[in-house]
């Protein structure tokens, strides 16, 4: 295999310099010791959690390192020559040409000041692959093949004027038109709805096939990497954990790790029965922003005491926004909210302490959602503080308790936000939620931004939790496969409305309207050739197009 | 410890630290009383009097070391004044929003839109010309740039997640200013009152060479400058010297402030790294 290689990687060793707070510098190393080989025309997947060093290997073969990163060891083949010996010049003229990049976010890639086509021609024009006219034919038959509405037109409209699912098209599109040998696709799908995904991923697929070229994936959804890859590497840490066929790591893996990220979300939760009264009721809320936008249309659920419910959507169908409302940030305009049997305010400063106090709310991003300048203790103690008076020994002691909850122990007492990690950072957000011992606690994505393995713990967690405090939660999600494990009911929400809802046996099974089949077939399986079948069995096609 | 304090830092601490503790013990420091006539006119530097003496006779060093620390001080009390007011103010227009946001930002738009210095100046014709008189209205005039700074920086802040957070477990405004927002706000205002203080003492001197600051006898730099300003013809340095004191403490009271700044931001917790 060594010799027909396009891209061969030895040994490559990449060092970063960190700055850790109060202490001196360290380097620390990036990537270790990994070697992967890749032959003409097929495609490999680098998947990994944040810190793998996927991103970084795949930039690499570009001869590229971020800021203050340093390539330290290794050569990278490309071609039969070591592109990390060719210095600027030499880069320049393998960038754009021989190996092309597609960013994760198409929408802040592009430059929204030139028209989508002058972009997408730019680098065939630069490195002389072919005359303008030439180009411009190319890019419209491959924004033809990427599936683009009016491929002969959307060239000339600017990147704001197109969706995202879009978007990342037209950039695949730019990767190809100067007809690389090498593209390295950077989580092309992962800021993308699923039922866009899908779209995108067939594109991408189909792409990759018609014209012949090498792909490098990377992502941290083994589920999409094993649709598009021949090869899959994964990474752990900047080393490889496991190389194989795409089919030998989904149906045969080897390691421990690459076995927890196949059977990932495997919780089973039964469902259960709802009670006689329900702890909060919406009824017929409508809202709107500013500007007459209602983005709330005339929704009703209920959710009963120590139950979940699950809000399905995708962005922009308003299921943050019924948090919202719920939560008095955005005073409904029509419709009622009853809480454990008395009716809320609509605004938040005209509810009772205890009203507050029995609503708490986890947000998705916990690093923001944590003041920096406080201490763990600060931030779970000031609602024990707040709701119940506690003071000195007595709050410490709670703080304890609560810490133990979240199987973290009294340890991370003292230490700021910024010295924990992820998962640890959305543990101490839950322990503030239940300090103040809630009925119900809103949960808005809290797992999106977590690796899925940190995800996982996190829901068991809460499983355990619901348990023990006997708390309900609303919980907000695009994901589905979060839904399937934790949900005792669910809300279908497209558009503003929710479009079906039911508890969880009922509206995941059939018979399906046609967006709740479109958003539960747009979900990745780990299962090869779950693509095509997705693809062919569809009814609906999605907004993204 | 110490060994972490890069060495412009050192120097700023020092020359800063140099210049307090003078104003401070101005009178146990000074060889010679603030007002007493000890020598001819415009004496150059001698054993006894290090920097000469100034236009009627008095020991310059003693002069500098007393009109230090009342630039010093009115300087300080000026920043802290303004400092207080602007940034309560500011953060109070951030977090409360609509009409009252636009009231307090209208009128530090018209203050602001009207040059410091003549303001002060008609303020002051009408005014006693007194030091606390003084520290007051250099400190309310400076107060809305203090406020612009603190309204833009809580603006960003009020918008975060964590005093969202704060605002749903029905914490009041005092806990959300004082709590959630001043100790993320307090890096690019500690940067600015390192400016704003040498802008005070600019400004101090600028009124007393005007005649409209610190009233004889006391002394004060920008009064040393104006009573010693015609020797320079005569090739006479004695009006240099606050020029001298005034570019030291203005370098070295950043230098301390960019250190502080540069700790804060790489604090355990701090926003960036």
């Amino acid at each position: 295999m060594a010799d027909n290689a396009l891209l061969d990687i030895k040994n490559l060793r990449i060092e970063a310099t960190v700055y850790p707070p109060g202490e001196d510098p360290q380097d620390v190393v990036i990537v270790d010791d990994v070697s992967l080989q890749l032959e003409k025309g097929k495609v490999l997947g680098l998947i990994g959690e944040s810190g793998a060093g996927k991103s970084t290997i795949g930039l690499s073969s570009m001869g590229y390192g971020r800021g203050g990163v340093r390539i330290t060891g290794g050569e990278v083949i490309l071609n039969g020559t070591d592109i990390l010996t060719g210095g600027v010049r030499g880069l320049r003229k393998v960038r754009g040409k021989e190996v092309c990049y597609v960013a994760q976010s198409a929408a802040a890639a592009f430059n929204p000041a030139h028209k989508l086509m002058d972009q997408v021609i730019e680098a065939a024009i630069e490195h002389g692959v072919a005359s303008r006219a030439e180009a411009r034919k190319r890019a419209v038959t491959l924004f033809g093949k990427l599936g683009l509405p009016d491929p002969e037109h959307i060239g000339q409209r600017y990147p704001h004027q197109v969706s995202g699912g879009q978007l990342q098209r037209v950039m695949t599109a730019m990767a190809l038109c100067s007809q690389p040998d090498l593209i390295v696709f950077d989580e092309p799908t992962t800021a993308l709805d699923v039922t866009t995904q899908i779209d995108v991923l067939a594109a991408i697929k189909e792409a990759i096939r018609d014209t012949g070229v090498a792909a490098l994936y990377i992502t941290h959804d083994l589920a999409v990497v094993a649709q598009v890859s021949d090869h899959i590497m994964v990474l752990r840490n900047g080393k490889k954990v496991e190389y194989g066929t795409a089919e030998q790591i989904i149906n045969d893996p080897h390691e421990e790790y690459t076995r927890a990220l196949v059977s990932v979300r495997s919780i089973a939760h039964e469902e259960k029965k709802p009670t006689e009264t329900p702890i909060l009721s919406v009824k017929h809320v409508t809202a709107s922003y500013g500007g007459g936008i209602t983005v709330l249309k005339d929704v009703s659920v209920d959710i009963h005491e120590g139950q979940t419910l699950a809000v399905v959507g995708e962005s922009g169908s308003g299921k943050s926004t019924m948090a919202r409302a719920i939560t008095g940030l955005l005073p409904p305009s029509e419709g009622e909210i009853t809480f454990d049997g008395r009716t809320l305010s609509r605004r938040l400063d005209q509810r009772t302490k205890n009203d507050l106090r029995e609503l708490q709310m986890i947000y998705q991003m916990a690093d923001v959602a944590m003041n920096p300048r406080q201490t763990v203790a600060t931030i779970i103690g000031r609602p024990l503080e707040f709701y119940f008076g506690l003071r000195g020994k007595e709050r410490d002691r709670r703080i304890g308790e609560l810490l133990d909850e979240i199987e973290m122990g009294t340890g991370f007492a003292d230490r700021y936000p910024a010295e924990l990690s992820g998962g640890q950072k959305q543990r101490v957000c839950i322990a503030r939620a239940l300090a103040a011992k809630p009925k119900l606690i809103i949960c808005d994505e809290v797992t999106s931004a977590l690796d899925p393995l940190v995800a996982d713990g996190i829901l068991k967690l809460l499983l355990n939790l619901q348990k023990i405090e006997n708390v309900a939660y609303l919980f907000i999600t695009h994901d589905l496969a979060t839904v399937r494990a934790i949900a005792d009911s669910i809300a279908v929400m497209f558009q503003g409305k929710v479009v079906r809802y039911g508890p969880k046996s009922q509206v995941l099974s059939p018979p399906f309207d046609d967006y709740t089949d479109l958003l539960l077939s747009s979900v990745p399986e780990m299962q090869i050739g779950w693509l095509e079948k997705a693809l062919a069995n569809r009814k609906m096609e999605s907004a993204g197009n | 410890m110490i060994k972490r304090i890069p060495l412009a830092a050192l120097i700023g601490l020092f020359f800063t630290a140099l210049y307090f503790f003078a104003a401070i013990f101005a009178p146990l420091i000074a060889p010679y009383g603030m007002a007493e006539v000890v020598g001819d006119v415009w004496e150059p530097a001698s054993a006894q009097h290090w920097l000469g003496t100034d236009n009627i006779g008095r020991d310059l060093l003693t002069r500098m070391i007393y009109g230090g620390r009342t630039t010093i001080f009115i300087a300080t009390a000026a920043t802290i004044l303004s400092f207080s007011l602007g940034a309560v103010l500011g953060f109070t227009a951030a977090v409360l929003g609509g009409w009252a946001d636009q009231f307090l930002s209208r009128v530090v738009d018209l203050v602001m839109s009207i040059p410091s210095l003549i303001l002060a100046l008609v303020i002051l014709s009408v005014t006693p010309v007194t030091v606390p008189v003084l520290v007051v209205i250099m400190g309310l005039l400076d107060s809305t740039r203090v406020f612009r700074l603190a309204r833009a920086v809580a603006v960003d802040i009020n918008v975060m997640d964590y005093v969202e957070a704060a605002k749903l477990r029905g914490e009041g405004r005092r806990w959300i200013i004082f709590r959630e927002i001043l100790p993320n706000a307090l890096s690019p205002l500690v940067a600015e009152m390192g400016l704003r203080f040498i802008f005070m003492v600019l400004f101090i001197s600028t009124l007393s060479f005007l005649g409209l600051g610190v009233q004889p006898p006391m002394a004060d730099w920008g009064g040393i400058v104006k009573e010693n300003k015609d020797g320079i013809v005569y090739g006479i340095g004695a009006a240099l010297w606050p020029a001298v004191a005034i570019a030291t403490l203005a370098i070295s009271v950043n230098l301390v402030a960019d250190w502080v700044l540069n700790r804060t931001t790489s604090l355990k917790g701090g926003r960036g790294g």
